[in-house]
């Protein structure tokens, strides 16, 4: 119970500032509620489908299987791969660490994991398609070309800015997530 | 759209995990829903808090900080906006058309679009709760150094 009450002790206190919020000002508060509630739909229409799947990837997809085409021997495909899976995702950035999580369980190498973060979080396809709607061809393909080469950059520098004992801290901790303890 | 796909997905391949083996499927269910229930405090509080952070700065705020300014004062504004806020893309685009039409340049417009996408303030805590401070902190700083550098680019390529 007390566990229970500290591991929710942020969601209490966004909780008590909302119905201050409501007190002091009934229209912003009833604002603040309503665009929370737009975020938990927009949330609940990716992220339990998400935990499904992986913890079915985890359950029937092999280490040695992922470690293969995603881990550190597997060069540049690898990579092309790690950045094509993130680019073909949808959902908020924060819905990708879960599965860059069961990726580093599974033997993904950091640079990947890191290479599937930032095409998730950059690149993905319908975001393309849409930004290219509304910001322009010019615009949308710059900005597109310029993060290619900035989450390659950024997953390079992740990995070799890691020492040993920070890389294996975060595989250690990650591996702990997607573990659930 | 993708919803769909994403949850056929994940209801195809339940039910073929179940019919090959239920010890395993029920394994599977085990740890899907551990490690949800795992992240569940620190998902209800970044959606309450981004409620919050999206109340004091909705689009007119941000279109007020954002349409007049230019040079670095602009972009210092569209970087702490675009850090702090989490805006579906779906709503930041046209968002950003509707800034870019009322004369904000194109830097500003891609640093808070790039920031928006690739930093994440109010998601911090959970990113630190998956890869660690340091890593968490790390992914961040960078992010933003690219968003800097890549956006200055664009803006110089768009003209302005």
């Amino acid at each position: 119970m007390k566990k229970t009450l500290s591991r929710y002790r942020l969601f209490l206190i966004m909780l008590l500032a909302d119905l201050l919020l409501l007190c002091m000002s009934p229209e912003l508060g009833r604002k603040a509620v309503s665009l929370s509630g737009n975020h938990l739909l927009q949330m609940l229409s990716v992220i339990p489908p998400i935990f499904l799947l992986l913890g079915l990837m985890d359950v029937w997809v092999p280490k040695e299987t992922m470690t293969k085409y995603m881990g550190r021997g597997a060069g540049a495909r690898g990579g092309v791969l790690a950045f094509l899976l993130g680019s073909l995702s949808a959902g908020p950035l924060y819905a990708s660490f879960p599965v860059a999580a069961v990726f580093l369980k599974k033997g993904v190498s950091l640079t990947n994991v890191f290479i599937f973060i930032g095409a998730w979080s950059t690149t993905k396809v319908p975001m393309m398609l849409f930004e290219i709607t509304q910001l322009g061809m010019k615009f949308a393909l710059i900005r597109f070309g310029l993060n290619l080469a900035a989450i390659a950059a950024m997953a390079v520098i992740m990995e070799k800015t890691a020492s040993k004992e920070e890389a294996a801290s975060i595989c250690e901790t990650a591996i702990r997530r997607a573990d659930g303890d | 759209m993708f919803t769909v796909f994403l949850y056929g997905a994940a209801i195809l391949w339940l039910t073929a995990s179940f019919f090959r083996d239920r010890e395993r499927t029920r394994l599977a269910l085990r740890k899907a829903w551990k490690s949800f229930e795992n992240i569940l405090p620190s998902v209800l509080a970044i959606l309450l808090l981004i409620g919050l952070i999206l109340t004091l700065l909705d689009a007119d705020t941000i279109s007020r900080l954002l349409g007049s300014d230019s040079g670095v004062l602009g972009m210092g504004i569209a970087a702490a906006v675009g850090c702090v806020t989490l805006i579906p893309g779906f709503v930041a685009f046209p968002l950003a058309a509707s800034l870019l039409a009322a004369g904000a340049g194109y830097a500003q417009i891609a640093l808070f679009i790039s920031t928006l996408m690739m930093v994440g303030i109010a998601t911090l805590p959970l990113e630190i709760r998956y890869f660690g401070r340091r890593a968490a902190l790390k992914r961040n700083v960078l992010s933003l150094i690219c968003a800097v550098i890549t956006s200055c680019l664009v803006g110089a390529a768009m003209g302005g």
